[in-house]
């Protein structure tokens, strides 16, 4: 197996760095070998830069795959839209010999050619499949013991023919790493929803988008649940921003919005500053002291 | 998508009532799927309500690609120059700073009150900035978005 490099994307490095922050510490502490991606672009979004022109949409993704084909480097995503931008990319380039052609006469002129020689890997099926819950669950001295709302978000299972981790209506293998932290990965209604960020509906109807997120924050808060555990920044702005936005309509929830890599952090006895939950919008002082009191626990209970 | 694969569709509606955000808005995907075939559905604001999420695609039992062809028709209305305002200003993000949201001076602070330096992306690297501004010319997307 190749080395990784870090993918950050736009949403991770410049809104939420926290996420960024808390997976640098995990994949030390996992003992993975990884090194950042310099010099690389916004990937480009799916929803609305794929939407607009696949050429401009192949061109620019296939440039961020090439600075990691020249390190001879996998390339690791903390964002499903990052993800299936570069996946789908690398898939349509590696089989289609016409829009690779096309798009490496673009290429030329930066002096860069796409040769197909790397995968794009998701932190989440990469944990999965390379790791595993069983060694994630090894090394957690203080299960979490928190009710989580797992939201899987559409671009990591979907188009599943593409992504190729098994079904979208029932998938387990991220609620699976979630308990492998000691946390309870609870039911709800519409749990494999679209948050409604994606497509550019959020920057252009952001009413819309709203009245979708707000529907899964109904059910989540029904189903009793101390956080949101995503994989996506775009997810994570859409939940934790999206409350802000919901508040103003009088409509409250305060549900702490939670990236794996933060949880994961958390987990392994990083404190809520240390994976940058504090930079979050919402802050729920329970669940803040809820961490902490399981972070103090004599870690031989286990 | 050939047009010949959306004549397969028989009209069942999964498609319609998969879709989470026509729960909300005039959103249909059957009939923009429909509407595509006899005419130019160029201007129909429902397109840009599509979220993506690809349930449509998913559970479409004929296996018609439904949100790749809302990607292609999307596509069509961007070349007609029907491209809303918020589109538009992210498209010159891109264009400028070769990132969809670019960083401000408030998330600069905040990474380093967390001990993160400057992000190793184009930013910090104006060449590589150039050679994003040099693809995007080439490719002619800043034609497409240019006013």
């Amino acid at each position: 197996m190749k080395d990784l490099s870090l993918f950050l994307g736009c949403l991770i490095p410049n809104r939420y760095p926290g996420i960024e922050k808390a997976t640098k510490l995990v994949l030390d502490r996992l003992m993975i070998r990884w090194s950042e991606l310099k010099e690389a672009s916004c990937c480009p979004a799916p929803g609305v830069f794929r939407s607009f022109d696949q050429i401009t949409w192949l061109t620019l993704a296939s440039r961020n795959i090439i600075l990691a084909e020249e390190k001879n480097t996998d390339l690791l995503t903390i964002c499903n839209g990052c993800f299936s931008s570069l996946m789908d990319a690398n898939n349509i380039l590696k089989n289609d010999s016409e829009l690779r052609a096309q798009v490496n006469t673009h290429l030329k002129k930066i002096s860069k050619e796409y040769k197909g020689t790397i995968e794009v890997r998701h932190i989440i099926e990469f944990l999965d499949k390379e790791i595993g819950k069983e060694k994630i669950d090894q090394l957690i001295q203080r299960p979490l013991e928190l009710r989580v709302a797992v939201h899987y978000g559409c671009h990591l299972l979907k188009p599943t023919k593409a992504r190729k981790l098994g079904g979208a209506e029932y998938p387990i293998f991220f609620d699976g790493l979630v308990e492998a932290t000691g946390a309870i990965s609870v039911p709800y209604e519409g749990k494999n929803s679209c948050c409604g960020a994606g497509g550019g509906v959020r920057s252009a109807m952001l009413e819309t988008s709203l009245k979708m997120t707000e529907y899964k924050l109904e059910r989540m808060k029904k189903a009793g649940v101390d956080c949101i555990v995503e994989a996506c920044p775009f997810c994570h702005l859409q939940y934790d921003g999206g409350q802000v936005e919901l508040a103003k309509g009088g409509k409250i929830f305060n549900i702490p919005v939670v990236h794996y890599s933060q949880l994961l952090g958390l987990a392994l006895g990083y404190s809520i500053e240390e994976v940058g939950l504090h930079l979050n919008a919402i802050r729920n002082p329970e669940f803040e002291n809820k961490v902490a009191r399981i972070q103090k626990k004599d870690a031989s209970i286990k | 998508m050939k047009n010949s694969d959306i004549l397969t569709c028989f009209q069942c509606g999964a498609c319609t009532g998969s879709c989470p955000s026509g729960k909300y808005t005039s959103l249909n995907v059957r009939r923009i799927i429909k509407d595509s075939i006899k005419k130019d559905i160029s201007d129909q604001p429902d397109l840009w309500m599509c979220t993506t999420c690809y349930n449509c695609q998913e559970r479409c039992p004929r296996g018609i690609k439904v949100t790749d062809a809302i990607l292609s028709l999307r596509a069509e209305a961007a070349k007609k120059g029907h491209i809303l305002p918020s589109h538009r200003s992210v498209c010159k993000f891109l264009i400028e700073t070769g990132h969809a949201v670019p960083i401000d001076d408030i998330h600069i602070t905040l990474r380093e009150k967390i001990g993160l330096s400057e992000p190793e992306t184009v930013r910090k690297y104006p060449k590589a900035l150039k050679d994003v501004k040099t693809l995007l010319e080439s490719t002619g997307f800043n034609e497409l978005i240019h006013e």
